[in-house]
């Protein structure tokens, strides 16, 4: 038992630790991906190549004046920033991070939590995480807070039906399971999902921008109109809570398209490769090829919604809940009966 | 501990909690108070079903009540700014009469609570009754028409509210 409760810890601490360090260092790169699509050179001064920026941009951020403006409702002021980041930080907890290893003859499966509804429990956070920024929109009593917030409200609120119907034809079409370890699991076996899903996925790719308040649909915080949007009024390191919990929500959105449409920790010719090398099953190595994968699949997909920072302006918000409600919503749905037809005829719905 | 064990002391702390939540939504004078008491007690509700095995039921409850009923909750509040200041006064006869009414709805509540017999966890064969496969299974056999009625009562709501909030029918 203290085992099991020491090996848990170490693991969270380590997905803790790994969150962190990839969103930290995502805002070097996404200072860098913008630099080198407008043609300037980026950070370059804190160390080689500008790699202790992050460091120099939270130093910042802690020893910035804190101003709590005297109006706001102070609780609720502090309890927002840390709802947002809180939320961001346990969606890491179901995530699979690679095959089992087996130390000494045990089993340790390095995933902090397997529960057998992990996609319901994404949800669940995912659709608590909006909290965050209406309460902080809330109360900064401030009108472009407030509409930072009620349009953050919505916006999450309309995607995440497209959302949830896009993983509902993903669900069906990998056997009904909601556990992530067996739907990645599966993809090793036959192929990625992204094969019997391309609609499903290209649905899911746009509702995590949305959702994650990505440009183009980064309204909430729209400085063309709303001076910031929900985070207005804030300063110093609430107002990194924030913006670091974007690029947390980004990391992890990244590894639930990769793990749900791109294999996670598979790749094609992996069992091949293994033979080749020698590796029996649950060693470390395994692990580590599979980890290094996995994170090539996301720094992909990190980069990918950079570029499209970079390059799509923003929408207009009458455009931006057409998208949701009257293009999305009924591609998803024909996408699920597609997927339902589909999976009929390959045998796998039994009547 | 106290010749309790651990499930009856998370059930007790968990029923404390919902109370309490559930009184400081009646009692905060802020509406947005109300509506994030609100979100908590529906917490403790669904810490209510993850004791009874129904894993299923506790996260379909967060993301349905928490996660998207009360924030268009939240949503409306904020946007008609409601405020302590903008709270109408109500005489004492409302009150009252509130009162009276609220208390003959608790009347019936435990009237027909006590009249019913008492459903033990394993009247489906199993305590795994609330996990998604079972639970899924016995609403598509055995209950698939309160279902599908429930699902057509929905429907229908869904059909009347967008009527209702239309501007002017063309």
């Amino acid at each position: 038992m203290l085992t099991f409760i020491i090996y848990k810890f170490i693991l969270c601490a380590i997905v803790f630790v790994i969150s962190l360090a990839v969103a930290a260092y995502s805002t070097l790169w996404e200072r860098k991906f913008s630099a080198l699509l407008q043609d300037r050179v980026g950070p370059d001064r804190a160390g080689p190549f500008g790699l202790l920026q992050p460091l120099a941009d939270g130093g910042k951020m802690f020893f910035k004046e804190e101003i709590i403006p005297n109006v706001s409702n102070r609780f609720l002021f502090v309890l927002g920033p840390s709802l947002f980041m809180l939320t961001a930080l346990m969606t890491g907890v179901v995530i699979p991070w690679c095959k089992d290893v087996s130390i000494g003859g045990k089993i340790y499966a390095i995933q902090i939590t397997d529960i057998n509804i992990g996609v319901l429990y994404l949800f669940g956070v995912v659709s608590i995480g909006v909290y965050g920024i209406m309460i902080g929109g809330w109360a900064s009593n401030n009108k472009y807070a407030l509409l930072g917030a009620i349009r953050a409200s919505s916006q999450m609120i309309s995607y995440e039906i497209a959302m949830g119907i896009a993983v509902i034809a993903l669900i069906i079409s990998s056997g009904g399971t909601l556990s992530l370890r067996e739907i990645v699991e599966q993809q090793d076996a036959g192929l990625a999902n992204i094969v019997w899903q391309p609609l499903g996925f290209i649905i899911f790719f746009v509702c995590a921008l949305a959702e994650t308040n990505r440009a183009p649909f980064d309204l909430p915080e729209c400085e063309a109109e709303l001076v910031g949007g929900y985070h207005t009024e804030y300063s110093s390191m609430k107002l990194g809570l924030f913006l670091f919990a974007e690029y947390i929500n980004m990391f992890v959105s990244s590894a639930i398209m990769s793990a749900f449409y791109f294999g996670g920790y598979n790749f094609p010719w992996s069992h091949e490769l293994y033979a080749a090398l020698g590796f029996q099953d649950g060693s470390v190595w395994i692990a580590l090829i599979g980890f290094l994968a996995f994170f090539t699949k996301i720094a992909i997909f990190i980069s990918v919604f950079m570029w499209i920072r970079w390059t799509l302006p923003r929408f207009r918000y009458d455009q931006l809940m057409n998208l949701g409600w009257k293009i999305l919503l009924p591609l998803s749905l024909l996408n699920l009966g597609i997927t339902v037809v589909v999976e009929f005829l390959r045998g796998h719905i039994t009547y | 501990m106290l010749g309790y064990t651990i499930t009856q002391w998370i059930f007790g702390i968990l029923s404390f909690l919902s109370i309490m939540f559930g009184l400081m939504v009646v009692f905060s004078r802020n509406p947005v108070n109300s509506v994030l008491y609100l979100v908590l007690t529906f917490f403790c509700i669904a810490g209510h079903y993850l004791l009874l095995n129904a894993q299923f039921l506790a996260v379909v409850h967060i993301v349905v009540y928490a996660g998207a009923i009360m924030v268009l909750f939240l949503f409306v509040i904020m946007l008609m700014n409601l405020n302590q200041d903008s709270e109408p006064q109500k005489t004492w006869l409302t009150k009252i009469i509130a009162g009276v009414a609220g208390g003959m709805m608790l009347f019936v509540l435990v009237g027909s609570l006590k009249g019913s017999e008492q459903l033990g966890l394993n009247s489906y064969g199993s305590s795994q009754i609330g996990l998604v496969k079972n639970l899924g299974k016995v609403l598509f056999t055995e209950f698939l028409f309160p279902f599908e009625i429930a699902s057509i009562l929905l429907l229908a709501a869904l059909v009347g509210s967008i009527m209702i909030g239309k501007k002017e029918i063309k």
